[in-house]
């Protein structure tokens, strides 16, 4: 057969679906995975596209067809919803099928990176051995919010450790993720930061931070856009799980990336820098997985090391705005209940410019904006123009921010 | 491997009690093990269809050629749209379950036939 595929493809219908497994990008800390594991992959990516485009939409249909009519007028929330749609038998199917992809999906993620553990393991501990940019706490208290239920159903979350130095945990996120968005967030699986730096050229052109901080970094995947874009900034990117720290800066190094440091630490309390010492704090997809108490001194700490005229930036899933649908509210609610992410359904509806007025911020100098994940598009799918809804999922954000006057 | 179980780990249940859906949990747990077992049949048939590829390609191959195969973007449309069909395929009865919705005042063939046999 040519190599091309030309010859075949003539009556088949045009192919939207997710990109293959392999064209997501390699480091020097990414698992090896065989054929096979790609291909669990693959699958995962494409069951979950096939909940959201085929799915789904018959969840919508039950809802304004047999449960909406039943309930008259007396949805007054997206509880209310969510709690009908809990005997339908549609959304049961729909849950169902999500929950135990998302289970597979940590599962195949988990058996790739725990049976090459020790590699990986020595590989991060070589990276990183002796290298002052990676900063661990080994009395750290692991915040609450963070212990309570494992984030979206990732055994261990952040913080667990398997074996000495792990590093399997991050591994296992990175290379998993992408079976969740069907390649929306690109080959390194950084198009939020992409986004953001994209926003940010567009809308301040003028902004030249010298000094950057991330606040739950993760293993750094969105951080690592913003430092590249601004190579002479000093970008400090903290987070509480040491593994993925570790992983952070292994990857962020294999990648060529050099001037990010990564630093334990509670983002509540980061007492251990100074006042107005950053230009730009910024945070992606992170407030989600805090709590009400500790983003208000997230807030009130990003103000204090902000420098007049600095600016914090928030990526996350939109708002529940009055005008959103409860429908549509209680499905993007589906992850808050289901698929342990506790925090998400009440840091939805939190007046998040009233959060950064009691933090400080004048009234008047919130930022907001929307992103959408920006991405190779030669290759991968481009969250902006998909019409396929997979609410909460889509790699296409709010941007929520605010202004430090300036002196 | 120092002290862990790779094959139990990957399974772990992640913290936090489980939420099931169905009215009965037997049929859920079915559920769950059915798709499992769809995952693998896909991986078992790309297997096959990368095997397939190659020979095509070369005439003759090994377990390495498999395991360095990488689609070009042509040749992983026509996979993706494998698993596209695959997956429709495996989920057919929730496709018809919510196209009933639309069809909630459908008669049987029964009730169809009774109706004829009067008429």
């Amino acid at each position: 057969m040519p190599k091309d595929g030309a010859a075949s493809n003539s009556s088949m219908p045009h192919y939207d679906g997710p990109p293959d497994y392999r064209l997501v990008g390699r480091h020097d800390v990414f698992p090896e995975l065989t054929h096979d594991e790609a291909e669990r992959f693959n699958f995962l990516a494409h069951m979950n596209r096939h909940l959201a485009a085929r799915v789904l939409p018959g969840v919508k249909n039950a809802f304004e067809m047999r449960i909406a009519p039943k309930a008259g007028d007396s949805f007054k929330s997206r509880h209310d919803v969510r709690k009908a749609l809990l005997k339908d038998p549609a959304f049961q199917t729909w849950s169902a099928l999500r929950r135990a992809t998302m289970e597979q999906r940590q599962q195949a993620g988990r058996w790739v990176t725990l049976r090459q553990g020790d590699a990986l393991t020595a590989k991060a501990r070589e990276l990183t051995t002796g290298d002052d940019r990676l900063q661990l706490e080994p009395q750290f208290t692991v915040p609450n919010y963070l212990t309570a239920v494992d984030h979206h159903c990732m055994p261990g979350s952040y913080h667990g450790e398997v074996l000495p130095g792990d590093v399997t945990g991050p591994a296992n996120y990175d290379c998993g993720i992408f079976a969740t968005t069907g390649g929306a967030l690109g080959r390194y699986n950084d198009g939020g930061g992409h986004a953001v730096v994209a926003w940010l050229k567009k809308n301040l052109p003028d902004f030249k931070p010298k000094r950057i901080l991330d606040l739950g970094c993760g293993l750094g995947h969105n951080v690592l856009p913003i430092a590249e874009a601004f190579p002479d900034a000093e970008v400090i990117a903290v987070d509480s799980g040491a593994p993925m720290l570790r992983y952070g800066l292994a990857r962020a190094k294999s990648l060529g990336i050099n001037n990010v440091k990564f630093i334990q630490a509670n983002a509540e309390d980061l007492s251990r820098f100074d006042d107005e010492s950053f230009d730009w704090v910024q945070t992606t997809m992170f407030l989600h997985e805090t709590s009400r108490s500790a983003m208000g001194r997230i807030f009130a700490e990003s103000r204090r090391l902000l420098k007049p005229g600095g600016m914090v930036l928030h990526v996350e899933q939109p708002q529940y705005a009055a005008d959103m649908p409860l429908f549509e509210q209680a499905i993007r609610d589906w992850d808050a209940f289901y698929n342990n992410e506790p925090f998400w359904t009440t840091m939805h509806e939190i007046d998040l410019d009233d959060l950064m007025i009691k933090a400080g911020f004048k009234p008047g100098s919130a930022i907001h904006g929307g992103v959408a994940a920006v991405v190779d598009t030669s290759l991968f799918p481009s969250a902006g123009d998909d019409k396929v809804e997979d609410y909460g999922r889509k790699a296409a954000w709010e941007l929520i921010g605010a202004k430090k006057e300036a002196a | 491997m120092s002290g862990y179980d790779p094959l139990a780990q990957a399974g772990n249940k992640a913290k936090g009690k489980r939420p099931w859906f169905f009215e009965n949990r037997e049929a859920e747990r079915v559920m769950n093990i059915v798709m499992a077992l769809a995952q693998e049949v896909s991986v078992m048939r790309m297997r096959l269809d990368t095997v397939e590829r190659l020979l095509d390609e070369k005439g003759m191959l090994t377990r390495a050629d498999i395991e360095a195969f990488a689609p070009d973007k042509a040749e992983a449309a026509e996979r993706g749209a494998w698993n596209q069909e695959f997956i429709a395929r495996v989920l057919r009865i929730v496709q018809q379950e919510n196209e009933a919705v639309e069809a909630a005042g459908e008669m049987s063939s029964e009730d169809a036939g009774k109706e004829l046999g009067l008429s």
